[in-house]
Parts: structure tokens; sequence; C-alpha cells
């Protein structure tokens, strides 16, 4: 039974147990989302305390993404693959705790300002 | 680094991300060239593959293996609070399209390093590139004690279409790697318009 004060994005009982991320993907379970590996991710806000549902490796992806960074950063920090990672994200994005931006494809990019600022980024660096 | 801007209402507007991809043979100095022009050492990312997602190679010696790891190194250079781009280096083992197509959605273009001393090493790279419409140059990366050919004999051995760029690079020179990356940049701004949308091509 719920308690009556209980954050309703919390997942009971029924939900099953909790799995580690290396079981969860174990190169069968696929995430819903596929990020791209330069998607930005970005916590709004601090962590919430550790919840039935998470595992330690959301709250580290939380603290980490503070300020925003790429999916595949966030994959070399932790030292877990992609496509865990993308797990993980899956379980954060629905609870609204990170959101997960795909970049533009060069394609949609509406003028060369991008490219310009980028040949002049480079030939300063 | 401050990447998040804020206006007065308080929203947030996240930076653009790009990415660029580094392809060719195995040792030809892709990695070398992330680190050189990467404001960090290189990142290494994984990518943890099924069989089903190794697709249709030869896997013969390997049937009882259910997962394959395939290591992506890549760097990160920011261009302004607003601008970051990031560069990665394409599996060498060129039987993971999987991880080919993961990577040039939403790439900007890719300069493919050659080695003339192995120059077929970078044909699936070329070939790959070709197929998914992603803009390319290639950058003939001169090795020490490496024999020289001319550009014009590069591009006619890899058989490319006139249009792609062909320079000479040292993957181990900040200097030689940005002006290669900017190559690239001033290829793919050129072709704006021409180009048809990259499409996976791998599955």
């Amino acid at each position: 039974m719920t308690k009556p004060d209980a954050d309703p994005r919390w997942i009971d009982e029924d939900a099953g147990p909790v799995v580690r991320p290396y079981a969860m993907t174990g190169g069968r379970a696929k995430p819903t989302n596929r990020f791209n590996v330069v998607a930005l991710v970005f916590a709004a806000r601090p962590a919430p305390p550790l919840e039935v549902w998470m595992v330690p490796e959301h709250t580290q992806i939380i603290d980490l993404c503070q300020r925003p960074l790429a999916l595949a950063e966030v994959a070399a920090h932790l030292r877990l693959p992609l496509g865990t990672v993308n797990v993980l994200l899956d379980g954060l994005v629905a609870r609204g705790l990170v959101q997960v931006t795909d970049p533009r494809p060069a394609a949609t990019l509406p003028d060369d300002s991008v490219f310009e600022a980028l040949i002049h980024g480079l030939r300063n660096l | 680094m401050d990447y998040v801007t804020s206006d007065r209402e308080g929203q947030r507007t996240l930076p653009t991300a790009v990415k660029i991809l580094v392809a060719g043979g195995f040792g030809v100095g892709k990695t070398t060239l992330v680190g050189a022009v990467s404001e960090t050492k290189p990142l290494r990312t994984e990518e943890v593959l099924s069989e089903q997602g190794v697709g249709v190679d030869d896997i013969t010696g390997v049937e009882a293996k259910s997962t394959t790891t395939v290591a992506m190194d890549f760097g990160r250079i920011t261009i302004s609070d607003d601008l970051v781009l990031y560069l990665f280096g394409t599996p060498g083992q060129d039987r993971f399209w999987f991880v080919w197509d993961e990577l040039a959605l939403g790439a900007l273009g890719a300069v493919v390093l050659a080695d003339t001393r192995r120059l077929d090493g970078c044909f699936p790279s070329i070939d790959y590139f070709e197929q998914a419409g992603l803009p390319f140059i290639v950058a003939v990366n001169c090795f020490d004690g490496a024999r020289r050919y001319g550009l014009e004999e590069v591009r006619l051995a890899l058989d490319l279409d006139p249009g792609v760029p062909v320079v000479l690079c040292d993957a181990r020179s900040r200097q030689s790697s940005k002006d290669a990356l900017i190559a690239l940049l001033q290829h793919v701004m050129k072709g704006r318009g021409l180009s048809r949308t990259p499409e996976p091509v791998g599955y």
C-alpha cells in the first residue's frame, strides 16, 4: 500500500527488484531512448535522496551533470558502457531528474554561423 | 567552464554540441590526432554489443562469445560557452558498423587519416562515408620515414570524388591537426545545401 504522503513517482514493490545496470543490459535489454553520443545531459536540480528505483549510478549521473555534459563524457567518467548509461538515463528522464538534448543535425543548422565559429575557434586555439 | 547561460527569465540555454569523426585504418594515428587538438587527453568510452549487433561478419572462432566490447577514444574542444566540439575516433575494427552508425548520426563530417604505406586501411572508412553521405576529407598522415606520395597520386589510388579534399597532416602536431579540421569544416560549408542527410547504412 502506498503511504498518503509518498511521492507518486515512487515505484512500489510490484515493480520488482532493482537490477544492477550491468545485469539490465548484458547485451540484451535495450534502452527505450538511444541518445546521441554528444547529446547533452543536464540535471537542473541536485540529486534527491536515493529512492527505491534508483541505483547509486543514477545519483552519480545527477551529480556529474549539474553542468551539461555529453553522454560520452558521462559514460567515460562513470566507466560504464554507452548502452548502460542510456538505460540509466531512461529512468532519470522519465522522472524529470535530467534533461537530455540531442544535437541538431548539421543539415538543419540555419546558416553557416556554427561552422564559422568553429573555424574561428580552432584558429585561435 | 561555465556552460550554462541564463536569460532574465532564468531560462537556461544549453550549449551547442557538435561532433567530427576521425577515421582511418588501424594504427594510422586517429587517437594521436584527437589528443593533439583536444583540451584534455583523450577520453575512452565503450559500447557493448551483442552478437546480433556485430552484424553479418565472420565470427568463426568466437561463436561462444555473446558480447563484444568496442572502445572509442574521443576528445573535447570548448570553442566558447555556447559551442563545444567533440572529436571521435571511429573504432578500428571496421566490422562494427552499428557503432559507426551511432557515431555518424548527427556528425558534421569526418577526417579520414591515410597512411601511404597502408593505403588500403582507409578504404572501409571512405566507402562508409560515401555511402552514408557524410562529408569527409582525406588527411595523409606524414609519418617519419613514410614515403611521400603526391596528393594527386593518393587521390587516384583511393579513387576519390574530385570534390573530396586531400590534405597533408601530421597527427602529432596540434597546428597541423587543427588545419585538417578547418579544411574539413570549409569543405562541409561549401557542400551545405547540396548534400543529403546522412543515413545509417550498417544495419
